[in-house]
C-alpha cells in the first residue's frame, strides 16, 4: 500500500523476489511481491498451497533453504533497517526477537528433547542479558500470559507431554517472548483440532493488541481472515493478485482467483433445501511454477479470461479505493458487482 | 522403571546362562583336546596313560556333570586351573583384564571423539568437497581390515623413526603409557570411527531437515548452536546404539590387533588358549566378555532413557 510509509510502518516488503533452483529448473516462488503490516495491524495473505505465502515469511526471516533457494532481488524494511542487506549476525539478533515466527505444526516445531521452559528460555537469553534464574521466572510469566494452566509445571515438562493446542500456545509464548514488532503467524492453526483452533487464533490476536505487535497472517481459510485481519493479500503463483482491507475483499472481490476462493467456501445448507447443493470448486490445478503460461498464471483456469490474459500479464491497478488486483477485467468485475 | 530394570537384569541373567551352554558345547565340539594335542606331538600313543590324563584334567566325566562341575566352580568363584600354565584360569586371566579394557576403552574413545564431530561436520557441509573428501576417509576407515592398518602402521613407524613401539607391561611416565596404547587403539579404532561418522552424518542430515530445527533459527539461535544443541542432541541416539555394538565388536578387532602389535591382552590370550584346547581359560574368558557386552547393552538403553525424555521404560 502506497500511503502506510508513515513511522507507524513496522514492515515495508518491496518487490521481493526469491527463486528455487530446482533439477526441473529455476521457479519464482515469490516474484514481485510488495505489502506492508502497521503497528498492531494484521494483513494476512491467503492463497492456495505452493502458491508463495510460506516463502514470503520465510523470506523476511531470511530463512529460506539455500540452496536451492534464494532472495534475488527487492527489499524487506524492518522499521527503517533492510533486513537483506545485513550480515548473518546482525540477522540472527533480529530473530527471535525484533520478528518472530508461529509455524504450522506444533507437533514437530519444538525439540523434543528439551523441556519446554528452556526452549522459551533460549529465545529470550539469545536476545537479552539476563540471569538463567530471572530468564526462567519470564518463561513461566510468558507461559502464563498465553494461559497455559500450572505454568511452573508446565515449564519443566517436554513437548511430548502437552497436547497439540498446548504446543502451540508454548510456541507463542516462545514467539512472542522479546515483545517482537512483527509476528509471523504461518498457518497457525491448520494441524489444530476446529474447538482448538478458535481459541489459539483468539489468543494471538488478544496478544497481538495488548503488546500492540504487526501481525502477518498466512492462511488458506477465508473464515479466519475474515475473523481477525484487517486487510488481505490473495497470492496465487508466486505473485500478489489482489490486495484490499477486509471490508472490500469480502464485498467486492476484484479478482476471479478470489471469487473463485469465496465460492468454493462450503455452505451449510438450510435444512428445508430441496436439493442437494453440490460444492463449488475452481477447475484445473495451480500450475507449475517452472512452466508458467506467458500472461496470466490464472488464464487457463479462469471461465473470464480472453485472449488478452493468455498473451500479458495484468498490472496490479487501483480499480477501486485502496483495493488493488491484478486482473484485465477487474474493471469490468467491479462494475458489475 | 525398577520393574523394568529388574525384569532387564533377570534376562540377562537368562542371557548368560544360554552363552555359557553355547560356549560349552560348541569348545567340546571341536575335534580334540589337549590331551590329544600333548599326544600327538609326542608322537608316542599309551591309551593307558592317555586315559589316566583325561582322568585326572576330569575330560572323561559326561558332558552335564562337566559343565555342571564348571559352573558350580564359577559362581564360587572358582575358574579351576589353565591346563597348559597349570596356574589358576583367574590369575591368568585378571592381569590381562586391564590391558585389554585400556585398549578398548581408548579406541571406543578415538571413534567417539573423531567420529561424531567429523559426522556433524560432513553433514552441515553437505554436498561440500569437505564433505566429500571426509566420506572417501570413512569409506576407507571401514574398508581397511585393522591388522593390515596395523602392519602399515608398524612399517612407516619402522620406516620413519627407525624404530616401532614396543609393549611395556610398566610405562614409567604417564606419556609414554599413552604411545604404548594410542597407536593400537587408532588402527582398531579407526572403522569405529568410520562407521560412527556415517551414522552420525546420516542421523545428522535426517534431523537437519526437522521443523524444530528452523524454529531455533527462527529464534536467532546461531548455526553451531543449531547443530551440536540442537540438532546432535536428537541425532545421537543411532550413534549410541553403534557404539555400543562397536564395543562388543572390538574384541574381535583386538584379537588381531594384539597378535600384531605384541600386547599380552585377553584377546591374543584367547586365541592362544583355543589353540591348545585349554578349556577352563576359553570358556571363563569368553563368559567375561559375555557379561561385558550384556552390561554394554544394558548401560545403552539406560543412556536411551537418560538423552531421550520420550523413551520411558516399563511405565
Amino acid at each position: 500500500m502506497r500511503e502506510t510509509k508513515t513511522l507507524d510502518t513496522v514492515l515495508e516488503v518491496k518487490n521481493l523476489q526469491t527463486v528455487f533452483f530446482t533439477n526441473s529448473g529455476l521457479f519464482r516462488a515469490v516474484d514481485d511481491v510488495s505489502f506492508s503490516v502497521r503497528r498492531g495491524e494484521t494483513l494476512a495473505i491467503v492463497g492456495e498451497s505452493g502458491c508463495g505465502k510460506s516463502v514470503s515469511a520465510l523470506s523476511i526471516m531470511r530463512l529460506v533453504p539455500d540452496p536451492p533457494g534464494r532472495i534475488v532481488g527487492g527489499s524487506v524494511t524492518l522499521e527503517g533497517t533492510d533486513l537483506l542487506k545485513l550480515d548473518d549476525a546482525a540477522m540472527r539478533d533480529i530473530r527471535g526477537n525484533r520478528i518472530s515466527m508461529i509455524f504450522q505444526e506444533p507437533m514437530t516445531s519444538l525439540n523434543p528433547v528439551m523441556r519446554i521452559g528452556d526452549q522459551i528460555i533460549e529465545a529470550v537469553r539469545l536476545h537479552q542479558k539476563v540471569s538463567s534464574k530471572e530468564a526462567w521466572k519470564q518463561a513461566v510469566d510468558m507461559l502464563r500470559l498465553v494461559r497455559i494452566p500450572e505454568p511452573e509445571r508446565r515449564a519443566q515438562e517436554y513437548p511430548h507431554q502437552l497436547s497439540g493446542g498446548m504446543r502451540q500456545r508454548a510456541m507463542i509464548a516462545m514467539a512472542l517472548a522479546c515483545r517482537p514488532a512483527l509476528l509471523i503467524a504461518d498457518e497457525p492453526t491448520t494441524a489444530l483440532d476446529v474447538t482448538i483452533q478458535a481459541q489459539i487464533l483468539a489468543l494471538i490476536v488478544d496478544l497481538q493488541q495488548r503488546l500492540g505487535t504487526g501481525l502477518i497472517l498466512i492462511t488458506h481459510d477465508l473464515g479466519v481472515v475474515a475473523q481477525t485481519a484487517q486487510r488481505v493479500i490473495v497470492m496465487y503463483a508466486g505473485k500478489k493478485v489482489e490486495e484490499a482491507t477486509v471490508e472490500s475483499l469480502f464485498e467486492t472481490p476484484l479478482h476471479p482467483y478470489t471469487r473463485g476462493l469465496m465460492a468454493s467456501i462450503p455452505a451449510v445448507p438450510s435444512p428445508d433445501a430441496r436439493e442437494d447443493v453440490r460444492l463449488v470448486e475452481i477447475p484445473g490445478m495451480v500450475p507449475s511454477l517452472t512452466k508458467l503460461p506467458p500472461g496470466c498464471a490464472f488464464a487457463p483456469r479462469c471461465k473470464l479470461a480472453v485472449d488478452r490474459c493468455r498473451q500479458e500479464y495484468p498490472p496490479l491497478d487501483e480499480t477501486k479505493s485502496n483495493h488493488w488486483a491484478a486482473c484485465w477485467r477487474a474493471g469490468e468485475i467491479a462494475e458489475a458487482s | 522403571m525398577f520393574a523394568y530394570i529388574v525384569r532387564r537384569l533377570f534376562l540377562m541373567l537368562v542371557t548368560l546362562f544360554g552363552i555359557s551352554v553355547i560356549i560349552f558345547v560348541l569348545l567340546r565340539v571341536v575335534p580334540g583336546n589337549i590331551v590329544d594335542i600333548l599326544f600327538d606331538a609326542a608322537g608316542f600313543v599309551d591309551p593307558a596313560d592317555k586315559a589316566n590324563l583325561e582322568r585326572e584334567l576330569g575330560l572323561s566325566q559326561p558332558i552335564v556333570i562337566q559343565y555342571l562341575h564348571w559352573i558350580g566352580g564359577l559362581l564360587h568363584g572358582d575358574l579351576g586351573y589353565s591346563y597348559v600354565s597349570e596356574k589358576p584360569a583367574l590369575e591368568e586371566i585378571l592381569p590381562r583384564i586391564p590391558i585389554t579394557a585400556r585398549l578398548a576403552g581408548l579406541a571406543l574413545l578415538f571413534s567417539a571423539s573423531i567420529g561424531i564431530p567429523l559426522g556433524v561436520i560432513s553433514a552441515v557441509h553437505q554436498g561440500s568437497r569437505l564433505d566429500y573428501a571426509l566420506r572417501v576417509v570413512s569409506l576407507s576407515g571401514l574398508s581397511l581390515p585393522s591388522f593390515w592398518l596395523g602392519l602399515l602402521i608398524l612399517m612407516a613407524s619402522v620406516s620413519l623413526f627407525g624404530t616401532m613401539p614396543i609393549f611395556n607391561p610398566n610405562p614409567k611416565t604417564w606419556l609414554e603409557a599413552l604411545t604404548i596404547y594410542a597407536v593400537p587403539a587408532m588402527a582398531v579404532g579407526f572403522r569405529s570411527a568410520a562407521l560412527t561418522m556415517r551414522i552420525t552424518r546420516s542421523s545428522m542430515l535426517e534431523i537437519l531437515r526437522q521443523d524444530y530445527i528452523r524454529t531455533a533459527r527462527a529464534k536467532g539461535a546461531s548455526e553451531a548452536s543449531v547443530n551440536y544443541h540442537h540438532a546432535l542432541k536428537n541425532a545421537v541416539l543411532p550413534v549410541i546404539t553403534v557404539i555400543g555394538i562397536e564395543a562388543a565388536f572390538l574384541i574381535g578387532g583386538l584379537i588381531v590387533t594384539e597378535t600384531v602389535f605384541n600386547i599380552p591382552g585377553i584377546a591374543r590370550f584367547l586365541v592362544e588358549a583355543l589353540r591348545w584346547r585349554d578349556y577352563p581359560i576359553v570358556q571363563n574368558l569368553v563368559m567375561f566378555i559375555a557379561v561385558v557386552v550384556v552390561v554394554v547393552n544394558f548401560i545403552v538403553d539406560m543412556l536411551y532413557a537418560a538423552i531421550d525424555p520420550r523413551i520411558r521404560f516399563g511405565d
